[in-house]
């Protein structure tokens, strides 16, 4: 049985770390959103074909969609809006969040009440119903999705990062540093942050995943990325009159968003594991 | 020869194996025998093996590791070809086995009884009635308290103490033949693992049993054992009588270990007690330390450290002793402004010191460096060791670049450690490595005082000695003050000017660190000294039979004055002791002492002069 696992072992890239693996299938994905759309062969609105939810030919690979659209051109866009927004909302829901959960353990206590309490009154609200409440009321520009999104995933950020900061700054290293005088940004830039990347990166990558769902969810239901703007959930909303069909134009905007996620998910397993 | 074998392994190989698929021996070829009645010691530092042949005996091997080779031999048994349903009635009903720490082996939520009963129900299908008889037969054979109602208490009603020797109860209710432990007493404070240690002799002598016991601490085997097998990296040293192995040990490895084990008192003599003002680097006049609310006067209700008062001379070594939560950490943790007290004063090098650190000068700071308990977390897991010290350095000297590098090699040299350390992470050192490196981080910023909170506690005998040697070195050399928090009277000896006796959250006494043994102390330094184990077989007995005060309870902070000790002390005075402040004699020697004895009581207790040296190993 060792035997075998040495097999799947080699076969594995062993060089890379699993931090390194992360970065790698989430940089794929970035240039895949930035870069794809250049090599769609049509642009995303234009009807190329007479045939609506035609299968695949050479013509239109992946087929063509309700309004005999190129799917393959649509599904380029399609992934280029739902990374790039994710990573946006995700930046700032870990960003706000990370910092504030490391700060509070340093500040004083009065402080971590007040974001815990915020904190709680977030989490408290259920996160589609947030967001549909927030769209209603700001609209749905892609900046308002940004937000929202980023404003829901916050509170799940700060409490990993202040329950880890908080174990790390209970160590003698950190008692050290606060004997000799050394500030608080140090302490947290240089002592806390260091120890935390691999539980962080973590949390971040499942940030990312949970972002992706909500927004598909929410494009799904017509309230995130409207037309003539395009994402995966979208894409799946305005086509799904093709299931009937058993049309590609339904099931491979699906597909992606278990590749996006699952893939994912799948190398954030192989760090905690390591 | 008459006595059969009742333990016998032959050859054995235990390994491991690595996340890579390949294998690490853990053991290797070991052989050794028990006969039956005998108690066979197993010595060796930690990650020797010697908790992995514990429990091979039992037939039970971590996960991850396996019997590579060899024969296992346990009454009769052949542990290594039993099945699995086999090994569940051969463990508990011939062998079993008393972990290092019960406080985590019981279920927080059962009564002691439902938990001791149990395996004796489930091995010999006895009725509750007869489990329950046997069961308090067995407390009272251990020495517990009220063995008759103790079964109905909770783990957390019950001291470190109790709970190992209910776990000895619950090894023995099955009438195993043999009993493996597995440092049980590590966990314990000195004075309360000689109960223990008389407890699990008397039972084991009263029925026979034969035993395997797990320790590194030579001074416990010379009570408890009559065979010995020292081991290292898996493989045994040497084995014999516990009487030759510690008298006239053959291997070069054993013959360290018993040295460092017999670390010599320090040769210097020691700085004088009554040295004036001027002279001593810190002065502690009546800090009050505490938790929870305050009292009208703005004390704190809950009090850990309570009028403590102080002096180190200039130069000299300051010991801390005292049992484990009587406020030694704290004590170095209020020195270094970590946690403020609440009233007194605190005067270093004849300043006044602030008592939040965030109040001290840098100077304040630098001159005055703690060295935390446990290497583990004391070093910064994601620095390299060389940016750990230079940190300091940048930080308090200025020093940048070369400069740094140039002087963190140097304080490295001084610690005698390689060069090569400087890129490396502290994951790939060993625990005396990181003990120093935390040292030279703190000799970086060039101090006056140094703070050791437990430094020695986590490491193997031999280098703990080492550790201590290169101390007293640099106090030579660099003229460096010291406070030394431990609970190894030993340790005292070898570094210590002059000791503080800490006993809940009071400084009952501050004496020459060489007259411990002689002249007039507090009882309870007298309980401490008498309770550290020594290497001479038949201390056990003697240390026991001096003993007057019986089934001492934890200790307790009381709040209306009077004697902290009055509960557990032999020569407590009702209607005095526990009752106002306790005074404080000065000795003509400088040392004192907080009792309402008088000194001449308290030199000579029970009005007679102890019979025997405590110390006689060591003339
Ligand atoms: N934050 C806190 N709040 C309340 N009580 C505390 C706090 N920190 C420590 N204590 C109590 O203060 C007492 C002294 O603790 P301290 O750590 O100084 O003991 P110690 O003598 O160093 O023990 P050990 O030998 O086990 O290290 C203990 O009873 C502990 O429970
Ligand atoms: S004051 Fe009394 S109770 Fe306290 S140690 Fe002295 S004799 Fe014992
Ligand atoms: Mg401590």
């Amino acid at each position: 049985m060792s035997g075998m696992t040495t097999g799947f072992r080699a076969l594995r890239l062993p060089s890379l770390t699993p931090a390194q693996r992360v970065m790698g299938l989430f940089g794929f994905w970035l240039v895949l959103a930035v870069c794809g759309p250049f090599f769609a062969p049509y642009a995303p609105g234009q009807i190329i074909d007479t045939e609506v939810f035609a299968p695949l030919s050479h013509r239109h690979w992946l087929g063509t969609d309700y309004l005999g659209r190129d799917l393959g051109s649509r599904l380029l866009y399609a992934v280029r809006y739902t990374v790039l927004i994710c990573t946006l909302s995700t930046a700032f829901s870990c960003g706000c969040g990370i910092l504030l959960g490391i700060a509070t353990t340093a500040t004083p206590a009065w402080m971590e009440q007040v974001a815990g309490r915020l904190m709680d009154g977030i989490l408290s609200i259920p996160s589609l119903l947030c967001a549909l409440l927030v769209i209603a009321a700001f609209g749905d520009s892609l900046l308002a999705l940004v937000l929202t999104l980023g404003v829901i995933y916050t509170p799940g950020a700060y409490r990993t990062s202040r329950a880890l900061a908080l174990r790390i700054a209970r160590m003698d290293y950190i008692t050290v540093a606060v004997a000799r005088g050394e500030g608080a940004l140090f302490i947290i830039w240089r002592e806390i942050l260091p120890n935390m990347r691999g539980p962080l990166l973590a949390d971040v990558g499942l940030r990312f995943i949970y972002a992706v769902l909500l927004l598909s969810n929410l494009s799904f239901l017509g309230l995130g990325v409207q037309p003539p703007l395009v994402d995966l959930g979208s894409l799946v909303r305005e086509n799904v009159l093709g299931l009937v069909y058993g049309s590609g134009a339904v099931i491979l905007p699906t597909i992606v968003i278990g590749v996006l996620t699952v893939g994912i998910n799948l190398v954030l397993d192989g760090t905690s594991r390591r | 020869m008459s006595r059969a074998h009742m333990i016998s392994v032959r050859n054995l190989d235990i390994v491991g194996h690595r996340p890579d698929g390949g294998t690490v021996p853990i053991v290797r070829d070991v052989s050794l025998e028990v006969r039956e009645g005998q108690m066979l010691a197993l010595i060796g530092e930690s990650g020797s093996g010697k908790t992995t042949i514990a429990l091979s005996l039992l037939g039970h091997v971590r996960p991850g590791c396996a019997i590579s080779g060899g024969q296992i031999t346990v009454a009769g048994h052949d542990v290594t070809s039993m099945t699995r349903h086999e090994l569940r009635g051969f463990r508990g009903r011939t062998i079993s086995y008393v972990a290092q720490n019960a406080g985590t082996a019981f279920n927080p939520a059962l009564s002691i009884a439902q938990q001791v009963i149990e395996p004796a129900r489930v091995h010999w299908a006895m009725t509750r009635q007869q489990a329950e008889r046997k069961m308090i037969e067995l407390f009272r054979a251990l020495a517990l308290p009220e063995p008759e109602t103790i079964g109905a208490r909770y783990p957390y009603q019950l001291s470190g103490g109790q709970l190992q020797r209910l776990m000895a109860a619950m090894a023995l209710i099955t009438d195993p033949e043999i009993v493996v432990f597995d440092e049980p007493t590590t966990a314990l404070d000195v004075t309360t693992q000689i109960e223990v240690l008389a407890a699990f002799r008397a039972v084991l002598a009263d029925r026979g049993i034969t035993g395997v016991y797990v320790t590194h601490d030579l001074a416990i085997v010379a009570q408890i054992a009559d065979h010995a097998v020292v081991l290292r990296h898996g493989q045994v040293r040497e084995s014999g009588t516990v009487a030759r192995i510690l008298g006239n040990p053959q291997d070069e490895y054993t013959r360290e270990l018993v040295a460092a084990c017999r670390i010599p008192p320090r040769a210097t003599p020691c700085a004088p007690m009554a040295s004036a003002r001027e002279d001593r680097v810190l002065d502690l006049s009546d800090v009050i330390v505490g938790y929870g609310n305050r009292t009208a006067e703005g004390l704190p209700e809950r009090r850990i450290l309570d009028h403590v008062s102080l002096s180190v001379p200039r130069g000299s070594t300051l010991g801390i002793i005292g049992e484990s939560g009587c406020g030694k950490s704290t004590l170095a943790r209020t020195i270094s402004g970590l946690q403020p007290w609440a009233a007194g004063q605190v005067v270093f090098r004849g300043e006044a010191l602030a008592p939040a650190v965030a109040d001290r000068t840098r100077e304040q700071r630098r001159r005055l460096q703690i060295v935390a308990q446990n290497a583990d977390l004391v070093l910064n897991p994601a620095w390299r060791i060389g940016a750990t010290i230079e940190r300091v350095l940048t930080f308090f000297h200025g020093m940048k670049g070369a400069e740094a590098r140039a002087e963190a090699m140097r304080l490295l040299d001084m610690v005698r450690l390689p060069h090569a350390l400087l890129e490396r992470y502290p994951a790939e050192l060993s625990g005396g490595q990181k003990q120093r490196v935390n040292f030279a981080r703190a000799l970086a910023a060039r101090p006056d005082l140094v703070l050791c909170d437990e430094i020695t506690a986590a490491l193997d005998p031999v280098v703990a000695a080492a550790i201590l040697e290169l101390m007293a070195e640099l106090q030579e050399t660099l003229g460096i003050s010291y406070i030394f928090i431990t609970h190894d009277l030993h340790a005292v000896r070898a570094v210590c000017d002059q000791v503080a006796v800490l006993y809940a959250g009071h400084v009952v006494e501050q004496c020459d660190s060489q007259s411990l043994t002689a002249g007039a102390h507090h009882p309870y330094t007298r309980l401490l000294v008498s309770s550290v184990p020594e290497m001479r077989a038949g201390w056990l007995a003697d240390a026991m039979a001096l003993r007057h005060a019986e089934g001492a309870p934890a200790a307790q902070r009381r709040a209306d004055g009077g004697c902290q000790f009055f509960s557990r002390c032999d020569m407590r005075m009702p209607g005095q002791c526990d009752r106002g402040p306790v005074p404080v004699h000065t000795l003509p020697d400088g040392a004192r002492i907080a009792c309402y004895r008088s000194c001449a009581d308290l030199a000579f207790p029970g009005g007679v002069a102890p019979a025997a040296p405590l110390h006689s190993y060591e003339s």
